[in-house]
């Protein structure tokens, strides 16, 4: 057994768990926070995805022990009904989603993909690799390409994300 | 996921004591390792966990290059401004790869080593001679898609699937590698990787608890770079070929040209005759074929792969073309 300390949505947690456990199964089987999914478990989905010191990663990929003093935050510690965070509300106007599975890790993915684009990370359709990109829709699908959505809600998906980068930008 | 011991290394000696023994390894960012422990095709009993080591940050060297962290992550070399000024077939391999939460966790380290994307590879139901030696290989005669046009053996037609070592192969990076008692070494990027001849299960030069500390750019060339990816999907898929190009002109002649090649052999593909076939001479589409054909002479198709010898002509001829044409204004 393992002991990590955990700090998830702002809250202090002392896990004791097999080395093997996954960051994504602590958060659902631990500690009790199934906001996160669990699609392929290999990372090509990317509905696992949460932010971990305000970088967006796959949480299946990645042991629990490993991050011993890190600052987690999932879907749940993003808003909650009646107090949802921007993107979840566009999410919501946009009807962002079918089924629904994967939208967790698409709010945690785009949530921090806006920063990164704020920081001005370049992307792989960036023309030049310079600083500021503007958030085209090609931006965006590319940006968010690690998450995959089975019911396709793609344009839907952008749509959200659009309007909240274009919200952070005015 | 077999059962195994963790510690967690304070610094590289500590690293490198913990990690020799056949079977220990040490963990970076986990996005391939795990993968593959997930599924049993890797099963070390111990894992020594390098993160908290000192090996993030990107500094100038000497004479005039980068020295890169073994422990930056992909996304932060593929954002440093140095990167992107001077380096940019480096930052555009890097954002050709994967997606933005793994380029988040991948390391430099990390990425070097990741393993063959071969499928027997990750079947464990199937023979292969790189999982487990002596076992044969599924892949030839079977569906061979992903699989080498370069170098192959008979033991083992496997590529190494990475965008980021490709772009270091074609800028001449180094490796610094650190080993037991303190003893380090350096390996230019284009010698880190093997070919699988007779030991398919080596993937590169490291031994037995051998760490990597960094990877250094030379100087930049001040040549055009770019880096082109040929692959199933827009985004978020592995290279069928790539090609890193670094070329020079200097009065409407080519005056430096390397050039690296990916998803076509067991590791990033240089020929150093090419680069010197290019060089000293005036572009032309016939200087760009007599190129391939000096590339590919040596190419040999294992069936579902045929068509890669094709895509990687007109690949390369692409990246000539667009190199050169802007390079002419200078
Ligand atoms: C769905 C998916 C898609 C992907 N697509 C692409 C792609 O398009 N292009 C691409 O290039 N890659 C792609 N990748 C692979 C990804 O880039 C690698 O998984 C990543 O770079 C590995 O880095 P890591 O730090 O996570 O390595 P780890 O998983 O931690 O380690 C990998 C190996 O390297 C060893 N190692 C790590 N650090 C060191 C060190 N410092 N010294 C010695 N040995 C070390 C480990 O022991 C292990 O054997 C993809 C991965 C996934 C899951
Ligand atoms: S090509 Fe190499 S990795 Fe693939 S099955 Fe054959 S031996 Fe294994
Ligand atoms: S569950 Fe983690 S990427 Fe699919
Ligand atoms: S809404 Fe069903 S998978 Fe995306």
């Amino acid at each position: 057994m393992q002991q990590t300390n955990l700090t998830i949505n702002g809250q202090e947690h002392a896990l004791d768990a097999d080395p093997r456990t996954t960051l994504l199964d602590a958060l659902r089987n631990h500690i009790g926070l199934t906001g996160s999914k669990k699609g392929c478990d290999h990372g090509q989905c990317g509905a696992c995805t949460v932010i971990v010191n305000g970088r967006r990663i796959n949480s299946c990929l990645t042991l629990a022990c490993m991050h011993d003093g890190d600052e987690i935050t999932t879907v749940e510690g993003l808003g909650q009904p009646g107090n949802l965070s921007p993107l979840q509300s566009a999410f919501v106007a946009h009807d962002g989603y079918q089924c629904g599975y994967c939208t967790p890790g698409q709010i945690c993915s785009a949530t921090a993909m806006l920063q990164e684009a704020k920081d001005g990370w370049p992307s792989n359709v960036s023309d030049d690799l310079a600083k500021g990109q503007k958030l085209t829709d090609e931006e965006i699908s590319e940006r968010m390409s690690g998450n995959i959505c089975r019911c396709a809600a793609y344009p839907n998906i952008v749509d959200a994300i659009r309007e909240v980068a274009e919200g952070a930008e005015a | 996921m077999k059962p195994f011991t963790y510690a967690r290394a304070a610094d590289t000696p500590e690293a490198v004591r913990e990690a020799s023994g056949p079977s220990h390894d040490f963990i970076a960012g986990g996005t391939n390792l795990l993968d593959l422990m997930k599924l049993e095709v890797m099963a070390p009993d111990k894992l020594v966990d390098i993160n908290r080591l000192d090996l993030k940050q990107i500094s100038e060297t000497e004479d005039g290059g980068l020295r890169i962290g073994a422990l930056v992550t992909n996304s932060d070399c593929a954002a440093d401004d140095r990167i992107r000024r001077d380096y940019p077939v480096l930052s555009r391999a890097i954002l050709a790869g994967a997606s933005g939460q793994l380029r988040n966790k991948a390391t430099t380290g990390g990425n070097l080593c990741q393993r063959t994307r071969c499928y027997y590879f990750y079947d464990t139901a199937m023979p292969c001679n790189k999982r487990e030696p002596g076992s044969g290989c599924q892949a030839i005669g079977g569906a061979t898609r992903l699989h080498a046009i370069f170098g192959a053996s008979d033991q083992c037609i496997a590529t190494y699937p990475g965008d980021m070592a490709v772009a270091m192969s074609a800028l001449d990076a180094s490796v610094e590698i650190e080993g037991k008692d303190g003893a380090s070494r350096t390996v230019p990027v284009r010698d880190f990787h093997r070919l699988p001849g007779d030991r398919p299960d080596k993937d590169n030069v490291l031994e037995d608890g051998e760490l990597i500390t960094a990877v250094t750019l030379p100087a930049p060339t001040g040549g055009r770079q770019s880096y082109r990816k040929v692959r199933d999907r827009a985004s978020y898929a592995f290279a069928l070929v790539s090609v890193a190009a670094d070329i020079g002109m200097e009065d409407g002649k080519i005056s430096h040209a390397a050039l690296a090649f990916g998803g076509v052999a067991h590791k990033p593909w240089h020929k150093p005759e090419l680069d010197a076939l290019l060089t000293g001479k005036e572009p032309s589409d016939a200087l760009f074929a007599e190129a391939a054909d000096l590339l590919l002479a040596e190419a040999q198709g294992q069936g579902g792969n045929n068509f890669k010898i094709l895509l990687l002509r007109r690949t390369l001829r692409a990246v000539l073309r667009e190199a050169t044409q802007m390079g002419e204004t200078a």
